[in-house]
Parts: C-alpha cells; structure tokens; sequence
C-alpha cells in the first residue's frame, strides 16, 4: 500500500492542529497499552524505552546541573569561600561526568533516536528489543553507582581521570567511578550496536538508503563511533581500575608506566564522543530546519555523507588534546591538520542548514527558534574550535576558560539547544499533546540568552589566561566571572521552564493531530501518539525524502 | 509454520537470520577495538622495555601454552561441526559436538588455571606478592619485567573471561538443543555464537605467541 507521507499538497499552509479536545485518538496506542509499573519497567517497545530513558537523561541533567550551580557560586568571588578547594574538585568532576556519560551522550540518541528510528524507517521496533531494554537497566545502574559515588564523598580526578592523578594521587572513589562509567559505556555499545543493524536490516520496503531521514543519517553515523570508540575507553578505565586495585603499575610512572599512553587511549574514545554528542544534534537540526522552511534541505546527500565523514575524520584527532604532553612537532602539525580537515563536514552541514533557509516557507514555531539558536551556537563553538587545533594558539588557552568556553559552546549551545529542540518538535508525536507555543518560545529566548551570557565572558576571561578547575583566582577576573554565574542563573530558569509547560501540557493542552506541523516524514503519518506496532499495517515507500511540494506548482494549484 | 519463532518486529525468518549474524559482526568488531586497546598497550611497552619483556616470558610454558592452542583450535574445530549439524537439522549431532567444544574449553581453561597457579607459586603474580628480582638491572628493572606480567594476567584473564561466557552460551544452547529447538529453518543462535566461539579462538592465536613467543 502506498501511503501519503505527510500533508498533500492543499493542506500545505494548514498545520493540522486542532485546538480543543476532539480528536479521534486511537484507542489503542503505546501509551495506553498497559497500565502496571511493569508493563514499563519491562516494555520492550522501543517508545516506552525512549521514555524510560527520557526520565533517566533528565535526572542526571539537573544533577548535574546541580553541580554547577554550586561552582558558579563559588566563583562569584575570587577567594575561595564557599567550598574547600577538594570539594570544588569534586564539584566540576561530578559536573563532567555526570554532563557527559550520563546526558549528553546517551540524551539525542537513547531518547529520540530511540523513539524514531524504527518509525522513520517503517519499522516496528529497533532489530534487538531486549537488548534496548537491557541498555538502559545497564544505563541506569551505571548511574546509580555515579550517584553512590557522590553520596560518598565524591571523585576528584576531573572527568578525564588523568593518571597520576588517578593513580597515585587521589583519596577519592575513582574506582568506583570507573566502573560506573565502564557499565554505562556498554549501554552505549549495545545502543550503537542497535541502531546500526536497525538501519541496515529493517528498513521498510522501498526505504532506500538516500530516502532515509537526515536525523537517521545522522544516528547511523554515531552508532558507528559508539561501536568502534567506546570499546576503547571500557578497556582505559578497567586498566585504571586494576592498576588501584591490585597496586601496580600501568600507567604510573614509578613502575614504568606512561601516562600519556593513558591520555592517547583515552582521547581515542573522548574526541569522537564529542561526536557522539554532535552528530545527533546536527541530526535534528536537519529535520527541523527542513520542517519549518517546507524545504527538502540544500544537499541532502552532502548532509548525509558529511555525517560519515566526520565520524571517521573524528578517529584521526585526538592528538589535538595533547600538544603540551610531549607529542613530537611532527605529530602534533598532522593531528592540526586533520583537525581542520574535520571542519569541513561540519561547516558543509552550517552551509547547507543556511541554504535551506533561503526561499524557504520560513515559521518560526518553538523548535525552529532552537534550531536557529543551534546553528549560531555551533557556528561559535565550531569556529573557536579552529583556534584551538592550532598548535600555537592552544599552547597559549591549554587549560584555559576559553576552552571550557569552547566545549560549552558545542555541547550546551550546540548539544542541549538541539535536544530541546527536539523534544519540543516531537513532543506532540510522543505524548499526543501540543504544548503553549508562547512559552516556548520564551523558553528559547532565555536559554539562548542565558547561554551567551554564561559563556561568552569565559572566552574573554580564559584568552586573558584564567585557568580552568581552579576554586579561586585574580581579582582582575571577577568582573566577566560574574556576569558568568549570573547568565548561570537565566540559563537555569530557561531550563526549568520547559519541565514545568511539558508537565502542564500533559493533562490540560489540546491534543495534536497526527501532524500538527504539516512536517513530512513516516513518523507524521502515524497517529499521535503512535500505535504499538507503530504502523497499522507496514508502510512501503515510493517517494523521497523531504519531497515538500514546491512554492511554484502550490501557486498554480 | 515459522510461529514462534519469528519474533513479532521481523518480516520473515530470513530478515530476523540476517540481523542476528549482523548484530553478532558488529559486537565482534566491539570486542576487536577492546582487545584492541590492551594489544595496543602490550606494543608499547614491549617496544619500550624489550628485554624486561623477553625475560618474563622466558618464565612462561611454551609447552602448555602450546598444548592449549592446540585444544582451543580443536574446539573451534567441533563448534564448526556443531554449526554445521544445526543447520542440516541433526539435534544428536549437534548436542554431541556441542559437548565436545565445551570439554574443549573446560580443559583450556584448566590448563590455564594450572599455569596462573604455578607462576602466582613463582612468585611471578603482580602486586603485593611480586617477587621476581632481576639478574641484571643495568639491562632491565624488576618493575618492568612486573608491568609484562600485569598484562600477562590481564590479557589472558580477559580471554579467559570471554571463554567463561561462551560456555555458558554453549549451556544454554545445549538446553535449547535438547528441547529440540533449532532446525533447518531456525538455528541462528548456534550460527552467532560460533562466530563469537571462533573470535574468542583468534585472540588466543594472537596472545600466544605476544606471550609466550619472545624470545
């Protein structure tokens, strides 16, 4: 059966949003099919498991943001006054590892990608149920032990567990850290591995490789980096934890060992998880900009193959993160010159976003604003991104403000923006309700002023030579320190917001249509919220990708 | 006629065999970049520390060593014939070399056992109990000749480890074999966990010889 993806040609201009209560809900979907904490705890739905790990993703979001409200507290003045230095070390530990194995990584892809694969390719679940259900157990209990980790008394080796620091140095419960962080990895592996055989074997018929959806392009690209880095980083900190456990050297240097191998193991895996946290956000992007300029977006295929490439362009950099480690000259100008060939996918993708806004039917709905804010974001951070892969530059910002500024950019402006967008985009699908455009909009306004005003002064303050993880520093900083932790504070409020009109949206706002954006895609084609099965019968596609009809024939017509 | 077998998300049993051989490929690949790492630290320091390196393996059996690739390389044999018996629907045949291969591995991992005890016996276990003292520390330290066996006892640990769950695959499988399970039709589980079974083969011809082989 052919079936019409997204609106015809007529409704074009009329978003099929019905205000008020009617609208005929299916009266079986997957939010309603079954009731029991088990029928949850247990779902092997991959919607279900996309809420599951919605809560989860949430909940270590605000604890980790938990942490940096404290620090930013604490650096409001230029003594240490607030916390003891070791607390404060524990502080921006927890902040990073909580921030990055437990949201960013898993955030887009276990939440999203999770929801929407198997509904933008027509099919009717991910190809390993169980294992999807058995990554988040994994996931969660990974989590669990970071949240006994800090309950404790907390890990103060940063998040990148430096040995000797790791090693010889720290008191704390790197042990256990590790292991939280290697669990949580294999969530990661297995969801990887997931959505990688999804893509390939279970495509509905029809469903060719270059009609898929950017954002699965986009996922594809990151399943292979879950399954090809993170494995990498399991072995890294399980020869951490043996080198604590049983006493001997590894990467000490007093037995021997060599902590800069350490530090080439352990970028190996965290540069293209930088891109595990990337791609999927350029992913949504993609899917938004297209939506709300009624555009097939400029070089769909460039989009496409950028996303591959730059997964495999982000294997060959890791060296960037260690000119003053001792790397010889020669190595570090080829670490410099792939790290600039990696902003070549990245800036066709920016390009490309723009072109597609260009004679566009531009709206500027809630998850539009998000994604403007992204691509400007994105464009900051990937551009600061060029300074500092330039071995001269970095030696100067090593260890400075304007890279943490740097790495916010991509991961809070980039990262977060698009999730956000995103979750404001499909929050109709998965719930079934619209939410207060209104204040979402102002949700967007906040957060991308928050944002800026959080992290703009620290490219200032860092250029200016302040150290990164240091509890207290020269008078001479406070001034952009304060602005700093007082854009901390809007962006907190920018980021309770949405929790508080979702939660409200649940019960009160009007139901959404099957496609309340007049988006195109198989997941509009499908009720909202989505059936079990997620299509009543398999969907066999015989048109392209994002074939929105054109501004001139809709004129004729 | 496939029902119950076919789980509900698959189209037909073909789509649901191709995803599982692929699925197991991808995790083989995790498991290539795992072992990877530890492969990769084991180059770095037998390039840095040669002779520390040749001299703790001089204190390793060859002869077990070698006994153990022969009995690992067998079973992958039997798992072959295994594999083979699944798919020509021969459930007899198929538990037979099912409890060949674990045999197999059972006496591999006895083996093993036997020679960690010996060299913990020696002295030769890391930590606390390292009593290895070097003949010549103008040419070597006893610290480095300590760092090869920690990757000795962590590379063969990990493979051991990896045995263990094929095992316990094979148990299940066997389980699964007597209920008389997989056929002609349906058998991709005896299929991926023979790919898995051969992996876990391939890492031991590669730590044999990184191990035992230095001369």
């Amino acid at each position: 059966m052919a079936i019409d993806a997204g609106i015809p040609a007529d409704a074009a201009n009329e978003p099929t949003l019905v205000p008020g209560a009617h609208v005929p809900i299916d009266a079986s979907n997957y939010l309603n099919n079954g009731h029991t904490v088990a029928s949850w705890l247990l779902s092997v739905d991959h919607k279900r498991i996309a809420l599951l790990y919605l809560g989860g993703v949430t909940f270590f979001f605000l604890i980790g943001g938990f942490f940096a409200v404290i620090f930013r507290l604490e650096l409001i003045t230029p003594r240490g006054d607030l916390v003891q230095p070791e607390t404060y070390n524990k502080l921006f530990t927890l902040h990073g590892i909580t921030m990055i194995f437990f949201f960013l990584i898993p955030a887009i892809p276990a939440v999203l990608g999770n929801f929407l694969i198997p509904i933008m390719i027509g099919a009717k679940d991910l190809a390993f149920p169980k294992l999807n259900l058995l990554s988040w157990y994994i996931y969660m209990l990974g989590g669990v032990l970071t949240i006994l980790v800090a309950l404790a008394g907390g890990v103060d080796t940063g998040w990148t567990f430096y040995p000797p620091y790791s090693s010889m140095f720290s008191n704390t419960w790197v042990v256990l850290t590790a292991v939280g962080v290697f669990i949580t990895g294999f969530s990661s592996i297995l969801t990887g591995l997931n959505f990688f055989v999804t893509i390939h074997k279970m495509r509905a018929p029809g469903m060719t490789w270059f009609r898929l959806p950017l954002f699965v392009w986009s996922l594809y690209a990151t399943s292979i980096i879950m399954i090809l880095g993170t494995p990498v980083l399991a072995i890294t900190v399980l020869l951490v934890g043996i080198e604590r456990i049983f006493g001997v050297g590894i990467f000490d240097p007093s037995y021997g060992g060599d902590p800069v191998l350490f530090q080439h193991l352990f970028w190996f895996y965290s540069h293209p998880a930088v891109y595990i946290m990337i791609l999927p956000a350029m992913g949504v992007t993609s899917e938004l900009v297209a939506a709300f300029s009624r555009k097939k977006p400029f070089g769909y295929a460039f989009i496409a193959m950028s996303s591959i490439a730059i997964a495999i362009f982000g294997f060959l950099v890791w060296g960037h993160h260690m000119f003053p480690a001792g790397q010889s000259i020669y190595a570090g100008m080829i670490f410099a010159l792939l790290s600039f060939l990696t902003a070549i996918p990245s800036a066709i993708k920016v390009f490309n976003w723009t072109a597609t806004l260009y004679k566009g039917s531009v709206s500027l709905e809630t998850p539009m604003l998000y994604a403007l804010g992204f691509i400007g974001l994105f464009t900051i951070g990937g551009l600061t991104g060029l300074f500092l892969p330039s071995v001269g530059v970095d030696i100067h910002v090593h260890d400075t403000y304007f890279v943490v500024a740097h790495f916010h950019y991509i991961m809070v402006g980039g990262t977060v923006m698009a999730y956000l967008g995103g979750i404001h985009y499909w929050w109709p699908k998965i719930t079934g309700r619209m939410y207060p455009d209104w204040w979402g909009r102002l949700s967007a306004l906040i957060i991308f002023v928050g944002f800026n005003l959080t992290f703009f002064p620290q490219f200032i303050v860092g250029y200016m030579g302040m150290p990164r993880r240091y509890w207290a520093y020269p008078e001479e900083f406070q001034t952009l320190n304060v602005l700093s932790s007082a854009g901390a504070s809007i962006l907190g409020v920018g980021y309770l917001l949405p929790l508080a009109y979702f939660a409200w949206s649940l019960k009160y706002a009007p139901h959404a249509g099957s496609n309340p954006w007049g988006a195109f895609g198989l997941e509009w084609t499908t009720p909202s919220p989505p059936p079990t099965e997620n299509f009543k019968t398999t969907p066999t596609v015989d048109f392209e990708a994002y074939a929105y009809p054109h501004k001139e024939e809709e004129r004729v017509g | 006629m496939a029902n119950g077998i076919l789980a509900h998300h698959f189209a037909d049993i073909e789509q649901q065999r191709e995803t599982a051989s692929l699925g197991m490929w991808v995790f083989l690949a995790t498991e290539v970049m795992f072992f990877g790492g530890l492969f990769l630290t084991y180059t770095v320091y037998r390039w840095t520390y040669p002779e520390a390196f040749a001299a703790g393996s001089s204190h390793l059996s060859v002869w077990l060593g070698g006994i153990n690739t022969a009995v690992l390389l067998t079973s992958s044999f039997s798992m072959a014939l295994a594999v083979h018996a699944a798919q020509e629907g021969r459930p007899r045949a198929l538990m037979l070399w099912l409890v060949a291969t674990m045999i197999l591995g059972a006496a591999f991992l006895g083996i093993k056992a036997y020679e960690w005890m010996h060299e913990a016996h020696l002295g030769l276990l890391p930590g606390t109990g390292f009593a290895f003292t070097t003949p010549d520390p103008a040419r070597f330290t006893s610290r480095e000749v300590e760092l090869f066996f920690v990757l000795y006892f962590t590379m063969t640990g990990f493979h051991a480890l990896h045995m263990i769950i094929g095992l316990t695959i094979m148990a299940v499988l066997l389980l699964q074999a007597y209920r008389r399970r997989y056929s002609q039709v349906y058998n991709s589980p005896v299929e991926v966990s023979g790919l898995y079974w051969h992996f876990v083969d391939i890492v031991w011809i590669f730590l044999f010889p990184l191990l035992y082989l230095v001369s």
